[in-house]
């Protein structure tokens, strides 16, 4: 389930943010007759015929991996949160249908109803986003039921599930944290592409829209980060403690910057210590007490060492991503040329923003443990019975490494043909007038 | 009827639409693999054409009913997913390679036309998730599955890998093979392909028909529950089948296109309509009722509620996805 769902977010992140981008590549072409743009939605369009395509039947797999390895979970919590994911299901038509119509009504719509079919599609792929964490954020903070004393659930209010706690901070979050990586990933490809002397416009403006929208998600997404951390704080304490290393409830608590925890000896080692932080980011004040792993019984503790590994991965890479993003169009505004020695970074940034993202996702996954759904449902006592649980995974492994090794590959043997196509067309004309570039 | 009912019948019209319409895309797959003779690059290229725009919305129908089934009916859901654990998760990879292989096919340098590897991943898949499929509606139906004490007691392998399962597996391919083939022919209109695809939606036609008939013959003593459905409430619909049937056979060896894609739609939702009245007020018979499987009474509400609205949204949606790529051409730009 954590590898459909690693891998399906990769998709599912993208198919948030492709559309957004192809939207206003689109738009700016129909404004402006610009035909880079043009060529640039055209691209993004193609590419993302695969990626969606990937995306969709990854999905398929995690709704049904969600009975099948799940079963007790979901026949306890599927009247709560399966609303929002028949929402997501209305929504996820929304944005296969309207992506059928954008993918293959080039010639059979005019360029504006053209246009139009692309809107549905960036809603649609971020309203499945909100859905689909929605149901997260309810094992998260899990509300809008009550249980009579066996633990038989009494009663349900499915929208209180639904906007459950969590959804506040934790919606926000995904959806801005879906366009940095979006953006970033953009970004790198053209990047590359520069660096290997492919520096015309279309690449110029492909890495400033992608770079454009990552830096502008990044600023939120450090905003609705730090609001996250803050309802962790209030709602889960242990996860807090361990994102942070804390193994002893202290007043006044340092943050840990790295360093790696000891269980054994119940403290964070080769970690950078800023004293008092944490109580003042937390609570406003330097003195604030902040609960460490100690004020919970062993059975309930997360893996600090997992949680606070990913979260300081989080944080560190959204940081440096952050910077990378501000000292690139600081450069960019006083010289207007694209700074060349910023571009391998941003190739890098690519990757490392997907990782960043993944790294949140064990924050919050990891960190939830060892609950499925916190403080009610036990992982251990959800999972299935069924047998061949070892072979499901190793089978599933094996697909999607396909798949992804495929993706790849077809992706880049798209572009090598995009690009064959490209020249060929700019040669027609020029030439007569001398080689062409 | 109560609201439970009510969720139980529209999921059951998502499963309709998901039959007619991703079924169809299944059968897509398989003639991609029979295909054959001197036009066999064509008719590759034609099941292509008509399923790129319009597959991944099909394919929604499956997620859609799987959502609303674990959202209204958490406990069949679950006893489901325990029961059918092994054919839904190769339905599952067969899923995955066919929407995978299709769109790296697609997109990839050689397109549809000639045979390829992908090509193959695509066709042997969309034979094996709707056999998969297939037999697990089996199980389900033929009363295969049992719970005692709200647990599962039938084990992993009841029902699907009994003869009738298989039988019925078999069917649902046929039947895939025989809509897309009927599909095709209307697309392929007035062209070399519709001839070869009016055979072979015969050929499918007479299969699915031979299955068909050994599978409600058979009922009685392999799928009781099943055969007190469909000679119970379901007798009408039944009946009606039986006519119309032969009768759609007919219609597409006529060479009447567009009648025969009506009278063959209508043969699988008579046949799947006939089940479900039948099996009313069960879920999973003999076990799971619809009342005693059911969520709690608001959550049948919200979800009839955003059913409501999002159906506000998808059906014009869906509209213009079928007037653009399956009605007659808009006027821009061709």
């Amino acid at each position: 389930m954590g590898t459909s769902l690693g891998f399906h977010i990769v998709f599912a992140v993208l198919g948030v943010g492709m559309p957004a981008l192809m939207m206003v590549a689109e738009a700016i072409w129909l404004r402006t007759g610009d035909r880079v743009w043009l060529g640039l939605a055209r691209r993004w369009a193609k590419a993302f015929g695969i990626l969606f395509a990937v995306g969709a039947v990854s999905g398929t797999v995690l709704s049904f991996e969600l009975g099948l390895l799940w079963p007790r979970f979901m026949a306890f919590s599927g009247s709560m949160i399966g609303l929002p994911f028949s929402a997501e299901a209305f929504a996820f038509f929304t944005e296969a249908i309207f992506l059928g119509l954008y993918l293959y009504g080039w010639d059979r719509l005019s360029p504006l109803q053209h246009w139009l079919t692309s809107i549905p599609i960036a809603l649609s792929g971020a309203a499945s986003s909100l859905f689909v964490v929605m149901a997260n954020s309810w094992m998260n903070s899990p509300t809008g039921f009550t249980l009579g004393p066996q633990g038989q659930l009494l009663s349900v209010n499915p929208l209180a599930a639904a906007f459950n706690p969590s959804t506040w901070t934790e919606d926000p979050h995904m959806l801005v944290s879906a366009y940095v990586a979006t953006g970033f990933v953009v970004a790198a490809v053209y990047a590359a592409g520069i660096l290997r002397g492919r520096n015309d416009a279309h690449h110029r403006r492909a890495l400033l829209a992608g770079l454009a929208m990552a830096t502008l998600a990044i600023a939120l997404a450090g905003v609705t980060g730090d609001s996250s951390a803050r309802f962790i704080y209030a709602q889960q304490p242990a996860k807090f403690a361990a994102m942070e290393g804390l193994y002893h409830t202290e007043r006044g608590a340092p943050i840990h910057l790295g360093g790696i925890p000891l269980n054994s000896q119940q403290r964070v080692v080769f970690a950078i210590e800023i004293p008092r932080a944490l109580s003042l980011l937390a609570a406003f004040n330097p003195n604030a007490k902040v609960l460490g792993l100690d004020a919970f019984p062993a059975q309930n503790r997360p893996n600090p060492i997992l949680v606070h590994f990913s979260f300081d991965t989080m944080v560190g890479l959204g940081g440096l991503l952050g910077l990378l993003a501000l000292a690139f169009w600081l450069v960019y505004w006083r010289r207007r040329v694209l700074p060349r020695r910023l571009l391998p970074l941003l190739v890098i940034a690519g990757p490392a923003s997907v990782l960043t993202m993944e790294a949140g996702w064990c924050v919050t996954e990891f960190g939830r443990q060892p609950w499925i759904v916190y403080g009610i449902l036990r992982t251990s006592q959800a999972v299935t019975s069924a047998p061949g649980l070892g072979l499901t995974f190793a089978v599933f492994l094996a697909i999607y490494s396909g798949l992804a090794f495929t993706t790849a590959r077809l992706l880049l043997r798209l572009a090598a043909r995009e690009r064959a196509a490209q020249s060929a067309s700019a040669a027609a004309p020029t030439a007569a007038a001398g080689p062409p570039l | 009827m109560s609201e439970a009912d009510a969720v139980a019948g529209l999921l059951w019209l998502a499963l309709t639409a998901y039959a007619v319409l991703a079924g169809a895309d299944f059968g897509g797959g398989v003639l991609d693999l029979l295909s054959s003779g001197p036009r066999a690059a064509d008719q590759r290229t034609a099941v292509a054409a008509a399923m790129g725009p319009v597959w991944e919305a099909n394919h929604v129908w499956l997620i859609f009913m799987i959502t609303g089934l674990f959202t209204a009916f958490p406990r069949a859901f679950g006893i489901l997913a325990l029961a059918l654990y092994l054919p839904f998760t190769i339905a599952l990879v067969g899923i995955v390679l066919r929407g995978a292989a299709f769109a790296f096919r697609g997109h990839g340098a050689l397109g549809a036309g000639p045979l390829s590897r992908w090509g193959l991943v695509f066709g042997s898949a969309s034979v094996i998730a709707p056999f998969f499929l297939g037999t697990a509606a089996a199980a389900a139906a033929s009363g295969a599955i049992r719970v005692q004490g709200g647990r599962l007691s039938s084990g992993f392998v009841s029902g699907w890998t009994a003869p009738y399962g298989l039988l019925i597996g078999a069917f649902a391919v046929s039947i895939g093979v025989y809509l897309g083939a009927t599909y095709l022919t209307v697309e392929n209109e007035g062209g070399a392909l519709e001839g070869d695809f009016r055979r072979r939606a015969v050929l499918a036609g007479a299969v699915s028909g031979v299955l068909g008939l050994a599978g409600l013959l058979l009922a009685p003593s392999q799928a009781p529950p099943l055969a007190h459905a469909l000679f119970g409430r379901g007798l009408p619909l039944l009946l009606l089948a039986l006519i119309n049937g032969p009768l759609a056979l007919w219609v597409v060896w006529g060479s009447r296109p567009r009648l025969a894609r009506i009278a063959v739609v209508g043969q699988v939702v008579l046949v799947l309509w006939a089940w479900a009245l039948g099996q009313w007020p069960y879920l999973i018979p003999p076990d799971l009722s619809i009342s005693a499987s059911a969520a709690p009474q608001a959550t049948l509400s919200a979800l009839l509620v955003v059913c409501g609205i999002g159906a506000l949204i998808l059906m014009p949606s869906l509209w213009l996805l079928f007037r653009v790529f399956k009605g007659p051409l808009l006027d821009a730009g061709t």
